[in-house]
């Protein structure tokens, strides 16, 4: 009850705030087969925002992938990924003794769900538009070769909600859908990772600075 | 809401009705063109526009201030969406949303003329480079902090002289501002509309090519003409003359163009078209009062001075 109410209040926020919209080429219909939506990471709001963007029956069975160090840490935040964006938890700190740190997400996509990741694996506060993709989107598309990927750009929420300041700043965020693929099975991981990053910066708006 | 101003909504709408039947009319006739499609989408947009204000009106002095002041908030939120500000702007702009924005609309609601005219031209002009001082960060520290201060001044202090009108004292005029508003909003959005239709049907010499391309001397003219008409025809729910309401309509309608010139201005260094897409084939709040915000700060201080 408390966590349903507290979804509503911080996904009606994240809207009304940023004025979130999704852009672009795609359509909803046909997301009945787990769907990975990744898009660039530079904020912590991103995968809300996403979340915010989606049909609310596809976002029912669409999951944030979040760090377990920081989402682990509090009781506060453990109830915020659980409850409230009911997310799967991955470990960022390396092998904890052979344990796959991707076995929550195929678990995840066995029940049928999808998944918001990031592959860059954490958030990019450099200069370049996209840091190096990890390799997990490789192991997710070779576990499951009938996952789609969709590509999704968002831009400006790193103004909107800077590291380190305490209130968000309503500024208008977009979020550009490109067009789904799916990864043939046994395509190498440099190809792979190559592709899938394309196939997200093609969807940059180009605003001039 | 008063008689004058009913009648004024309900011939509004009967106008807004007959162009809705011939816009039908047009499709019917011609099918579906780029044209006429656009037309139709201008017309919904009226509809919006005289519905919003109805309500508003209808609801009072108050519900005026809160719908322009959500007027404000989107403006400005579009204005420096696309004016790239940098990390250490964060308590400049800060200040500029949560601060300065509903100040300004809790100073004319409760009638202090004293501090909201000069509120963000003074102290918060002040204010926002003490505060993007304290950021740190000195690239392009000029050009950054007169971004928010430009945007607070169009897009919260111009437009939050329109509901200042409600606090302007008229002798023999009490308790009918609210038609000082009606009439500069539809003579100024008149002249937008107008000044469309004359450049589609005469327009042949560009006046300002390099800022607006659709822009046309035979459309200004013709626009500014008619629209200055209107606003001379519809002296009887102002507290003008027939001459004073055509001299004031020239002035509005002639800053309103200005103002769409030096907001495409804006928009073309930028390299976009539109201020945002707020309404689906409209542009964003700004493209819609960007013609308004030159207007109403003179118009204010006209009636101001000359019939308080």
């Amino acid at each position: 009850m408390l966590a349903t109410l507290l979804r509503c209040l911080i996904l009606g926020l994240a809207k009304f705030i940023t004025g979130a919209r999704a852009h672009g080429e795609f359509s909803f219909e046909q997301h009945s087969k787990p769907t990975l939506y990744y898009a660039n990471h530079t904020s912590h709001g991103d995968f809300v925002l996403l979340w915010a963007t989606l049909p609310a029956h596809i976002r029912q069975k669409t999951r944030p992938v979040a760090g377990a160090d920081y989402w682990d840490k509090t009781p506060l935040r453990r109830f915020l990924i659980h409850q409230v964006f009911n997310g799967v938890l991955i470990s960022r700190e390396g092998n904890t003794l052979g344990e796959n740190p991707l076995a929550p997400l195929f678990e995840a996509l066995n029940q049928g769900d999808s998944l918001i990741f990031f592959p860059e694996g954490t958030r990019n506060l450099t200069d370049a538009n996209l840091l190096p993709f990890k390799s997990g989107l490789y192991y997710l598309t070779q576990q499951h070769p009938s996952l789609i990927l969709q590509p999704v750009w968002i831009t400006n929420l790193n103004r909107a909600m800077p590291k380190g300041y305490p209130l968000p700043l309503p500024l208008l965020c977009t979020l550009n859908f490109g067009p789904r693929f799916c990864v043939a099975p046994k395509t190498s991981k440099a190809t792979t990772l190559e592709f899938a990053t394309t196939a997200l910066t093609a969807l940059q708006q180009d605003i001039p600075t | 809401m008063n008689q004058t101003t009913l009648l004024l909504f309900v011939g509004l709408g009967a106008f807004l009705l007959l162009a809705t039947l011939i816009g039908q009319f047009l499709v019917w006739k011609q099918g579906k063109t780029a044209v006429i499609d656009n037309l139709n989408q201008r017309i919904y947009a009226w509809w919006l526009m005289v519905l919003v204000l109805g309500v508003a009106f209808a609801a009072g002095k108050y519900a005026v201030i809160l719908l322009f002041l959500g007027i404000s908030f989107y403006a400005l939120r579009e204005f420096l969406t696309l004016l790239p500000t940098r990390r250490g702007d964060y308590w400049a702009l800060l200040v500029a949303f949560y601060l300065a924005l509903p100040l300004q609309y809790f100073l004319i609601a409760i009638d202090w003329y004293g501090l909201f005219s000069i509120f963000i031209p003074v102290y918060v002009f002040l204010l926002l480079p003490i505060l993007a001082s304290i950021g740190g960060d000195t690239h392009h520290f000029l050009e950054r902090t007169a971004k928010v201060q430009w945007g607070l001044m169009i897009a919260v202090y111009c437009i939050s002289s329109v509901p200042a009108l409600l606090t302007l004292e008229i002798a023999g005029y009490e308790g009918r501002n609210l038609l000082l508003i009606a009439w500069l909003i539809l003579v100024v959005q008149l002249s937008d509309v107008f000044q469309y239709v004359c450049g589609k049907l005469l327009g042949k010499h560009k006046v300002a090519p390099s800022l607006s391309p659709s822009k046309t001397l035979e459309g200004l003219v013709g626009g500014v003409f008619l629209a200055t008409l209107v606003g001379g025809a519809l002296y009887w729910i102002t507290p003008f003359s027939f001459s004073e309401a055509l001299i004031i309509a020239l002035i509005v309608n002639a800053l309103g163009f200005a103002g769409g010139l030096v907001m495409s201005a804006i928009k073309r260094d930028r390299g976009v078209k539109d201020w945002g897409a707020m309404i689906q084939g409209h542009g964003g709040m700004l493209d819609r009062i960007d013609s308004v915000c030159f207007a109403a700060p003179v118009y204010f201080h006209i009636i101001r001075y000359f019939w308080t």
